[in-house]
């Protein structure tokens, strides 16, 4: 073959396998999705009607969407920073030489190989009033038992917990590996001008860890669209919404209430919200490159 | 900079106390596991073992079914992935054909939007393949991975241009030269995403769960999300056997590789 168009034949034959699946599995979906969300349902016999922006208007009305949309910031800004300061702060000490740091290195990463449905199962535990660990804590110190995923204004921070419990161990091991790969010179610098230890991780380490911090808000927020396993075992969305998250509520609106319609809308929200987000981080690495 | 021999007395204290607090869940989880159900909240050194717990989550659901289903979902698409992963990426490191950019920037879409938001589509596409409630349809959409694409492509492109020029030479076509070369040069990656997408998928749940309705398809997660649930009314002591017995084969692998693992984990993450 002739060796000008050669690279072109191969090229395309070596990515086409992958294409088909690229395009059937995600680019056609969004198309769809957008597409699909200005169509009515098709009713029983009848084609799909195009209603224009109908289903968005309704979106802007429903009180549900809102909530959910709240509850994930919630979700999402009261779990981050807690994970990530937890995450530094094992990959801090496990950083340095001591006793039991395997063991220590691998209670802190345990959570992150387990499935949430399987934590969930066991949080679940912990959780249920009367007979539940916690309330056997709180009775044995004399205080009453709670309904904890019952009530609306813990239901909420229950799963938020359990969120930070997974991920901290998961993100603990890319501040670990940025540590391990910070430049000598630095710290022996620190070192002769004995800086404290502190003041050193406050004005050096810190800064230096920056693009890992980046890295990690933004899985991490990607992971509230994505991670809504435990919501499935412990409270269902409920109660009263209160732990009704985007991601959920798309489930719900699918294959609980079949609204196809109403389903593609939030899809087409949620992606929105996943690819500002990957504009956002992009800008700021962009910004960042500096410190690598 | 270096602290006084007592503070890291206590950082080493308080490094354990947060372990302890750690893996307290998952302790607890064996205990009530391992004793009768009555211990369950009852902490007592002297309580009886038991196995029993075990048996009976055993015989309460289809345990050994919901593995073979998760084995074999799992087998393919990490198989599938290796395959269309490696050739795409293949053809993004080593190949300048018209359209490579374009392509390129179109697979970073996946980046940002995964099969996991797009399951309203998917499953209508799965109903029109007719594929709804089958192992294939669990697998399929994620085949074709962004993230495996990108991590091969880095690696291709350090390995050394003579080493492919020199097997070209020798009158190699392109996927010895790929097979030959490119692969076994990489097979730590290889390891790190197999490990990365094995436990990815073995933990996988709302897909499953959307595109599974019948026991000789549901993965371990599905199997174990109908099975825990309180509808059902099974007691705590044999949920927690149940759901021990489904995450042991990931935690034992996880415990014998622990150092594969971890590096896996950072290898995937760093892009």
């Amino acid at each position: 073959m002739n060796p000008r168009i050669a690279r072109h034949v191969y090229g395309w034959l070596l990515f086409t396998p992958a294409a088909i699946f690229f395009i059937l599995f995600t680019h056609y979906p969004i198309v769809r999705s957008c597409f699909l969300s200005l169509f009515d349902n098709p009713r029983a016999g009848g084609p799909a009607r195009f209603v224009g922006l109908e289903n968005y208007r309704y979106l802007v009305d429903d009180p549900i969407f809102w909530q959910a949309l709240k509850n994930n910031l919630v979700y999402a800004f009261g779990t981050i920073p807690i994970t990530i300061s937890l995450a530094m702060l094992m990959a801090v000490w496990v950083n340095r030489q001591m006793a039991g740091r395997a063991f220590v290195r691998a209670a802190y990463f345990t959570p992150t190989i387990l499935p949430m449905i399987a934590i969930a199962n066991i949080w679940l535990f912990f959780y249920t009033p009367g007979i539940g660990l916690f309330d056997n804590i709180l009775q044995y110190f004399g205080y009453p038992g709670r309904n904890w995923l019952g009530n609306p204004d813990t239901a909420l921070a229950c799963l938020m917990v359990i969120a930070v419990w997974k991920d901290a161990g998961f993100f603990m091991i890319f501040y670990l590996a940025a540590l391990q790969g910070l430049p000598r010179d630095v710290i022996e610098a620190g070192r002769i001008e004995g800086a404290g230890r502190f003041y050193f991780f406050r004005r050096v380490t810190f800064p230096l860890l920056m693009p890992t911090t980046v890295f990690v808000v933004f899985n991490a927020l990607i992971n509230t669209f994505r991670i809504i396993d435990h919501i499935f075992i412990l409270t269902k969305g409920g109660p009263d919404n209160a732990t009704e998250l985007l991601l959920y509520y798309l489930f719900q609106t699918a294959f609980e209430f079949w609204d196809t319609a109403y389903a593609a809308v939030l899809t087409v929200v949620i992606m929105a919200i996943l690819m500002s987000l990957a504009l956002v981080q992009f800008k700021v690495l962009e910004r960042r490159t500096h410190y690598q | 900079m270096e602290p006084s021999p007592f503070w890291r007395r206590v950082e080493t204290l308080a490094a354990w106390l947060l372990g302890l607090i750690w893996a307290a869940p998952l302790i607890y989880a064996f205990w009530a596991a391992f004793h009768p159900p009555h211990y369950a909240v009852h902490f007592d050194l002297a309580a009886p073992l038991t196995f029993s717990n075990f048996v009976e989550a055993w015989h309460t659901a289809p345990f050994a079914r919901y593995f073979l289903n998760t084995i074999l979902y799992t087998t393919m698409t990490t198989a599938l992935q290796f395959v269309l992963c490696t050739l795409a990426a293949y053809a993004f490191a080593c190949y300048d054909w018209k359209g490579r950019e374009i392509a390129f920037a179109l697979i970073l879409v996946q980046l940002m939007v995964m099969p996991d938001q797009l399951l309203v589509v998917n499953y209508q596409t799965m109903t029109a393949l007719k594929l709804v409630d089958s192992i294939p349809a669990i697998s399929l959409p994620y085949i074709a991975s962004a993230f495996g694409v990108f991590l091969l492509r880095q690696n291709f492109k350090q390995v050394p241009i003579a080493l492919a020029e020199a097997a070209r030479v020798e009158g190699a076509g392109p996927l010895t030269i790929l097979m030959k070369v490119y692969v076994p040069l990489s097979k730590s990656v290889y390891l790190a995403y197999g490990l990365v997408s094995v436990s990815w998928h073995w933990n996988n749940f709302l897909w499953p769960l959307v595109i599974t309705n019948s026991v000789t398809t549901r993965p371990i997660t599905v199997g174990l999300s109908i099975f825990g649930s309180p509808e059902n009314g099974v007691n705590f002591a044999i949920v927690s056997a149940g759901t021990l017995m489904s995450v042991a084969p990931l935690l034992v692998g996880f415990l014998l590789f622990q150092r594969q693992f971890v590096q896996s984990f950072m290898r995937a993450g760093i892009k």
